[in-house]
């Protein structure tokens, strides 16, 4: 502890406070949790209990009765090609919703970093302002609006381009499903962006066309190159979580949408097997590993 | 650069905010619907208000929600402070890795992956699952998010600051209190905000961590939408999103004011005294 | 010390008195930060009643030599003793030391005088006599009718006078300025620099400060600490940092000045011959104590002690070069001349603008003579 700032110094053990309370905290509610589910993934289908009965008498019988490992929940879910389908369906579906994100967000965060000094405060709260809002209702108005009986078939009936017997398609369907995942990660693409964008300094790009550069050229060889740790973060910010989505698949892609998510949800609440809900969660982690080490290294660059 | 906003720049910012903004104007407009029928238009109302009132199921959810919110928003305040202060400040000690693996991880953590992992925890040490758990794994998600807004915020502080009082004859602890506290303390309360409406957001980790009399409202939300759609929903949701949108838009008026203020005192300043 | 150079700004040389107990002592302290030494084995005393600079570029160390004394840092290896005790393990709040910030370090949720209360109320005064203690400062900077102002609503120069006014107010034995003047414009500057003065003066403290300025250094302090890579390279009154400087380093640093490389080729008595073949000829000057015959040294020679002249000096003079005006720097107090010799070496020379003249005598290309004369300059071994 020698290296720490000094301004903090003083007693040690005030120094070791600080440390400790958060380390424990999660070391005892993020990182151990992650070891038990390790545990009953590895434990037999068998032995699972059903969710609200207290069912483990106490560590001692719990530890006795997860001990004897066995990898059948992997076996399953390698043979089931129904959990490998499910898996890849979700990296598809957050590779092409971040790939959309960026297509959407890096316009919008480009020409908020181009506005007027004075607006701009307004337009970063205008992208906050949907986000403190609940996720869930997001959600829910989309189901609204897509119905088959919802606001746009009305809307495309009262203008008479539907006939009064047509209908939109597109709920409960993977398209539904890419609208409310655009719709509800935006601001955790664009903001990433903005801030990158917004830190450029313009007069490299005065120097660009004083050289002979001309704007849209100099957008690709200046702008974009240096806005990439937005870019990646961004991306990584919105591409992660997907993977894991539940809520977007289960209220807006129906029985039609495979994702990993709403798998492992099901496993849980209505087949209520436990180890094999870990096994599915302990793989999805697997998958994540890496992207969320990339994550972390350009957020400690942000 | 221009001062006027190139028609590129116009449009994209005009299409991107109608499309944050269009659904949840038409979701607050059709919770004043008169029909039952969500998309269809039969008049004014406000019928849907009366009954959600009245509809104790929904109330007690929103109550616990609100509990659950204020504790472990906090709770989770205080441990993102600490942690965002360790990050800061500390730069080696033993785990230190780790630990800023631990707090910024659960930042894209699927949440599915974070409730079935915490309710596991709790099953293990035999803990009764209610509000506690569902406290408990809020505090711990938030915490993180906490933490990462408190530090952006650490990162400017000019920490000559606390030497200036540290070299005054203020001890550090008693500095921390006097001197950085009070400076950092408009992200700790950001940090505090969001946490909160994390919290009375978050369905999945409730979900999973969820006991007998802990119903939340995203809990009770989710399992009438699945049951279908109904104006009531609607209604509660127009409340969430007009107490949101008042807080904000105060908070920021409140925050603008104060810059206002500062300026014209500087200007005012440097006009007297040259 | 190898000359004395008349009398220094007051008599006051305890340096020079073998009796003289130092107030602040640094006994081979070292400082590392990882690779990085930043300190290097550095012994300095430094008096009572002192005025003292440590002047060197950034990075030599010097801000870290004074955040070892406020306790900011931990020496990695030697003491720092302060009236004969050993500093080693008090924290910044116990050393009776106080320090004014490069940057001010005001803190901006208090109004002037609570800045300025802060150092009192931890040492839990009673209230009447912080009132009274507040009072004071505040007249001593002038800024009276600011006590209630917010730092935010105070000028740089103000600010700057708050910070002071803070640091003083608990009485410290010693002040450490790190780079006090460094955010004051350039007239600001000068104007504070009498106003430190008299107030060291008057409270008799002893002042450690910090800066990069040579100027400033010059003018206010007792002794100056020249630093580099970690290392004191020179310790001595202005004047004598000026006119002998120990080293190239120092010369070059300090002010403009002329270095001549050469060989010395003769050394009888205190006479000296340096053979310099970048300039065609040698020089004859004065020995400085070390220096051999064939050793490599340097002749270093401040431009106003060169004397420029269209015409040829006496027969018999020595140190005469001629060659033609190359560049003419117009300052408006002195001009600068820099002349060509023959072989395409530059030498500088300054000349007092006495005459309000816009043409000068000395022009463009004319064909000059320079002259010094033996005890002009110095000749530098290292």
């Amino acid at each position: 502890m020698a290296e720490a700032a000094p301004a903090k110094g003083g007693p040690g053990w005030t120094r070791w406070l600080v440390v400790a309370v958060p380390y424990l905290w999660s070391l005892v509610f993020f990182l151990a949790p992650f070891f038990i589910i390790l545990k009953i993934s590895l434990s037999q289908t068998a032995i699972a209990m059903p969710p609200y009965l207290p069912v483990f008498d106490g560590l001692s019988t719990f530890w006795e009765s997860v001990g004897e490992l066995n990898f059948d929940n992997y076996v399953f879910l390698a043979e089931d090609s129904l959990y490998i389908r499910a898996y890849l369906s979700s990296l598809k579906i957050a590779a092409v919703s971040t790939l959309l994100l960026l297509l959407i967000g890096y316009p919008m965060a480009y020409s908020m970093a181009r506005a007027p000094k004075s607006v701009r405060p307004m337009l970063v709260m205008l992208v906050i302002l949907p986000f403190w809002t609940s996720f869930l209702i997001r959600v829910y108005a989309w189901i609204g609006i897509l119905k088959p009986e919802g606001l746009i078939t009305v809307f495309l009936q009262w203008l008479g381009i539907y006939g009064p017997e047509d209908q939109l398609r597109v709920f409960n369907t993977e398209t539904a499903v890419y609208i409310g995942i655009v719709y509800s990660y935006l601001p955790f693409m664009v903001l990433p962006l903005y801030s990158a964008l917004e830190k450029l300094d313009m007069t490299l790009l005065e120097a660009a066309s004083d050289l002979g550069c001309p704007p849209v050229k100099s957008f690709w060889v200046i702008t974009f190159p240096l806005s990439l740790p937005g870019v990646i973060a961004g991306s990584f910010l919105c591409f992660i979580p997907i993977v894991g989505e539940f809520v977007i698949p289960d209220l807006l892609g129906g029985s039609s949408t495979l994702m990993i998510g709403k798998t492992l949800w099901s496993e849980f609440f209505s087949n209520r097997d436990w180890p094999l809900s870990s096994a599915v969660a302990v793989i999805l982690l697997a998958l994540l590993v890496v992207p969320i080490v990339i994550f972390q290294n350009y957020q400690k660059r942000i | 650069m221009n001062k006027n906003l190139g028609w590129f720049n116009l449009t994209s910012l005009v299409l991107g905010f109608a499309f944050l903004y269009l659904p949840i104007l038409l979701l607050v407009v059709f919770s004043f619907n008169e029909s039952k029928l969500v998309t269809v238009w039969a008049g004014f109302s406000t019928k849907w208000y009366v009954s959600m009132w009245a509809n104790e199921g929904l109330m007690d959810a929103a109550w616990v929600t609100v509990r659950v919110g204020l504790l472990s928003a906090t709770i989770a305040t205080a441990l993102g402070t600490l942690a965002a202060l360790t990050l800061d400040r500390f730069h080696r000690f033993p785990g230190r890795t780790l630990f800023s693996g631990m707090v910024y991880a659960p930042l894209v953590m699927p949440e599915v992956i974070t409730g079935l992992s915490l309710l596991l925890l709790f099953v293990a040490i035999n803990f009764d699952r209610g509000f506690w758990t569902v406290t408990l794994a809020h505090t711990t998600l938030t915490m993180c998010f906490v933490a990462v807004v408190v530090q952006s915020r650490l990162v400017t502080f000019d920490k000559s600051l606390e030497e200036a009082a540290q070299d005054l004859g203020c001890p550090p602890v008693k500095t921390f209190f006097a001197i950085t506290l009070p400076l950092i303390l408009p992200a700790v309360v950001a940090g505090w905000m969001l946490a909160f409406t994390l919290s009375l957001d978050d369905l999945v980790i409730a979900s999973f961590n969820t006991g007998p009399g802990a119903t939340t409202l995203p809990i009770k939300i989710y399992s009438q939408v699945r049951l279908g759609v109904t104006p009531e929903i609607n209604a509660i949701c127009s409340i969430m999103i007009g107490i949101v949108a008042i807080g904000v838009i105060v908070a920021s008026i409140a925050t603008r004011r104060s810059e206002l203020e500062r300026d014209k005192a500087e200007r005012a300043a440097f006009r007297v005294d040259g | 010390m190898a000359k004395t150079l008349g009398p220094v700004k007051r008599k006051f040389s305890p340096w020079d008195d073998p009796g003289a107990k130092p107030y602040i002592r640094f006994e081979n302290v070292t400082k590392r930060f990882g690779d990085f030494t930043a300190v290097d084995d550095l012994s300095l005393d430094i008096y009572e009643r002192e005025f003292f600079s440590l002047l060197g570029p950034s990075g030599c160390g010097k801000t870290t030599l004074m955040r070892m004394l406020a306790g900011f840092e931990e020496p990695t290896s030697g003491r720092i003793l302060l009236d004969g005790k050993d500093l080693a393990g008090v924290p910044p709040y116990r050393r009776p030391v106080n320090m004014m910030f490069q940057s001010y370090a005001l803190f901006p949720h208090m109004t002037v005088e609570g800045n300025i209360a802060f150092g009192l109320k931890q040492d839990g005064l009673p209230k009447p006599d912080i009132d009274a203690r507040v009072k004071e400062m505040l007249k001593l900077v002038k800024l009276e009718r600011f006590a209630q102002r917010k730092p935010h609503q105070l000028s740089g120069g103000q600010r700057q006078r708050v910070a002071l006014a803070r640091s003083l107010a608990k009485r410290p034995k010693v002040l450490l300025l790190d780079e006090p003047l460094g955010a004051l414009d350039k007239k600001l500057r000068e104007e504070t620099q009498f106003e430190l003065m008299d107030i060291q003066y008057e409270l008799g403290l002893t002042f450690l400060i910090v800066t990069h300025d040579q100027e400033e250094a010059m003018t206010m302090s007792d002794r100056i600490a020249v630093m580099d890579l970690g290392k004191l390279v020179q310790v001595a009154p202005p004047a004598e940092i000026y006119e002998l400087p120990n080293s190239r380093y120092v010369a070059d640093f300090i002010g403009d000045i002329n270095l001549i490389e050469g060989k010395i080729a003769s050394a009888e008595g205190n006479r000296l011959r340096l053979a310099c073949d970048g300039i065609g000829t040698s020089i004859e000057a004065e020995a400085s104590g070390s220096g051999a015959a064939g050793e490599t040294a340097w002749f270093a020679v401040r431009p106003e002690k060169v004397r420029i002249s269209h015409d040829p000096p006496p027969e018999g003079t020595v140190n005469v070069l001629s060659g033609e005006v190359w560049d003419i720097g117009y300052l408006g107090d002195v001009s600068v001349y820099r002349v060509k010799l023959p072989n395409g070496a530059i030498v500088k020379s300054t000349l007092a603008n006495v005459t309000r003249l816009v043409e000068r005598p000395i022009g463009w290309d004319d064909k000059v003579y320079l002259t010094w004369p033996r005890d002009a300059g110095i000749v530098l071994t290292r």
